[in-house]
């Protein structure tokens, strides 16, 4: 019987450690191939010969060097980085504030306010209605002088309905007493937010501010729509608009370089992970917290 | 206002062994009584909580709930030559619906709504048949891994795609699958992956050479396995978490009991995370209409795929005007739109009713 016992369990160990493993060379495979054709000469990529290292006969970095000499590149980038800054920012803003005030039980019109919030959730008015709200909004904001399509873009992109409940439940589990001591010192509002709610649920806040940042440093599609100058164009359009250049052909003609089209765009797309990929072993752990603290509410 | 029941609002004080009112309580009732110049006063004595309210209201209110009114152009006939505010649209009553319903004067339109609407339900319900149980299987083999540092690092790696961007995760997949190169310079087969296919005997050569983004027998292959690569990991941590917390006293029960792997399996792990299983599940078909239309639109090809690719949202983006080129029709791609998300809001509630019975958990 005991020795029944350790075969079966043996063999779901081995089965379970190699799927994994294979599970997980998977996952990063992709990102393996885009570094080594990136750096691999034309012949090697051209011809695909290139599996998982990069052909070292015929090492160049000069695809990533013209792409590092290209001014676009650069807007782009900085346009992204913009972006992700301050609609972090007044996302974190918007929904801080508003949690804290729906996590009261003293509001007034608690449900309605909820409900008015998961409704979101529920129905979407679609794609086409939004686009023609966004247009609606676009001509009002350059009537009282806004013109730069990126603050639209920041204003009324990128909230969601489920961070703002993930910190509106973190906010409730902070005791009262606490908050209760420090009205008796002498605490305004704001100054029990600041000083006791948010040290008190820096994890949850962190983990929603990083969710806002992830989704405003990979939004694509509404600033492909909202922004028209190609100046503005945030990293992920640029990077869309090389791939699409490239399936049309207008990439290839007149190629002459000693790195092949697909290179260049394999190198792009490398830039545009790099930032995502170095403080991922940082922020892993707070993703994991965040899926956990969901918005399952017993 | 909502009745309250008694015990909501009378305390007991045990140090005391008397019974008090809820002040809060206390101070509803009193609204209540007097309602709306209470209301008023309460407000304006604590204005600054309200005033915390105004943003985000603000942002809803402008950016996802004016939308709806202007979804209400599904019941009008817009101007096809430019974009017009709903409230300069000629009413049309419901004849966007009949159009795309039954057809009339252009049935083409129709059967691209029909094909589209089955399509969005087709993606997401292969997406639960053959996504919805990898992440399961996935958390299973973490729980097998008893090295606390390799469990990390696998877990690590199989969530990294997540948090890629769509158009990263499309332009690789384009990348990955291309087309061949037809002028005799360069590999005639296309994409790495296209190459192990031929290999494999998966697909024939000139399957590789024309593209498998250009045919639509693959695409809804390509959507799920890509799914599945972006998010199984990801999404194994809910399930994972919910096996790490039985207690290993039960392992033990059933093994002195003489149970193999298998009958652990079925006996032990599998009842414990069944809750959490049925509570994703029911997400799962609550969303089933709900397909993110920014990974089709960016994998689809519009020559080639759309009897397999095109979705509800896709339908609407290239007849409403957006996009450009072609002619626009907002009030047909709302009206398309509007019967989508009436359909899936109507499986959300009812999914959520559905958990809210089962389990006594309510996922809102």
């Amino acid at each position: 019987m005991k020795r029944k016992l350790e075969i079966s369990e043996l063999i779901f160990k081995i089965i379970s450690y190699t799927l994994l493993i294979i599970f997980a060379l998977c996952c990063l495979y992709p990102f393996l191939y885009a570094i080594s054709s990136a750096i691999s000469g034309e012949h090697a990529v051209e011809y695909g010969e290139i599996v998982l290292l990069p052909d070292f006969k015929s090492l160049q970095f000069e695809a990533f060097g013209d792409m590092f000499s290209n001014n676009d590149f650069w807007n782009s980038y900085s346009n992204t980085l913009f972006l992700t800054l301050y609609g972090t920012l007044w996302s974190m803003l918007t929904a801080i504030l508003g949690a804290y005030a729906l996590s009261k039980k003293r509001l007034l019109f608690r449900k309605s306010f909820n409900f008015f919030l998961v409704f979101t959730m529920w129905f979407s008015a679609g794609i086409v209605p939004q686009y023609l709200n966004y247009i609606a909004t676009s001509s009002v904001f350059e009537a009282i002088g806004i013109t730069d399509d990126k603050w639209l873009v920041v204003i009324a992109m990128g909230m969601a309905a489920m961070n703002i409940i993930l910190l509106r439940n973190a906010f409730e589990g902070v005791p009262s007493e606490i908050e209760e001591a420090a009205i008796v010192d002498g605490a305004t509002e704001m100054q029990v937010l600041t000083k006791v709610y948010i040290p008190m649920s820096k994890s949850t806040i962190a983990t929603v501010a990083l969710l806002f940042a992830i989704s405003r440093w990979n939004g694509y599609f509404w600033a492909r729509q909202m922004i028209d100058n190609p100046n503005e164009y945030p990293l992920q359009v640029f990077l869309r608009n090389q791939v699409e250049n490239f399936q049309d052909g207008e990439f290839t003609q007149g190629w002459n370089r000693v790195y092949a089209p697909d290179s260049a765009i394999y190198a792009l797309v490398v830039c545009s992970i790099i930032p995502i990929l170095i403080i991922y072993p940082f922020i892993q752990k707070y993703f994991a917290k965040g899926v956990n603290v969901g918005g399952v509410k017993e | 206002m909502m009745k309250a029941k008694a015990a909501d609002f009378i305390l007991y004080d045990q140090a005391t062994g008397t019974y008090r009112i809820d002040p809060e309580q206390a101070v509803r009732d009193d609204v209540e009584k007097h309602h709306w110049l209470h209301v008023g006063r309460t407000v304006l004595k604590d204005w600054r909580l309200y005033l915390m309210l105004v943003p985000m209201l603000l942002v809803f209110l402008l950016w996802r709930y004016l939308p709806m009114y202007e979804l209400l152009g599904c019941f009008k006939v817009g101007d096809p030559a430019r974009v017009v505010p709903v409230n300069d649209q000629a009413f049309a009553g419901f004849s966007n619906f009949k159009l795309l319903l039954t057809g009339g004067n252009d049935m083409r339109m129709s059967y691209e709504f029909w094909q589209a609407m089955r399509n969005t339900f087709l993606l997401s319900f292969y997406g639960l048949c053959f996504g919805f149980p990898m992440p399961i299987i996935l958390a299973l083999f973490f729980n097998e891994v008893r090295s606390n540092a390799a469990r990390s690092v696998l877990q690590v790696l199989t969530y990294i795609p997540k948090f890629m961007s769509t158009v990263v995760m499309t332009s690789l997949i384009i990348m990955l699958v291309k087309e061949g190169s037809t002028t005799g310079t360069g590999n005639e087969l296309g994409g790495v992956i296209s190459q192990l296919m031929v290999k494999l005997g998966m697909i024939s050569r000139d399957t590789a050479s024309t593209g498998l983004l250009r045919e639509p027998a693959f695409f809804r292959t390509i959507y799920q396995v890509s799914g599945i690569w972006e998010s199984a990991g990801y999404d194994s941590i809910v399930f994972f978490s919910a096996i790490i917390a039985i207690s290993p006293t039960s392992y033990e029960a059933a093994q002195i009991d003489g149970a193999n792997k298998w009958a652990q399996m079925r006996y032990v792990v599998l009842p414990s995370i069944l809750s959490t299983v049925v509570i994703m599940l029911i997400t799962r078909i609550g969303h089933l209409l709900m397909v993110g239309y920014e990974k089709v639109l960016l994998l689809y090809d519009v020559d080639n795929t759309l009897t397999t690719a095109d979705v509800v949202s896709t339908f609407a983006y290239r007849n409403g005007g957006m996009g450009g080129g072609g002619e626009s029709n907002p009030g047909l791609a709302s009206a398309a739109e509007m019967m989508n998300n009436v359909v899936g809001m109507l499986l959300v509630i009812g999914a959520n009713t559905i958990a809210r019975k089962a389990t006594n958990t309510s996922l809102y």
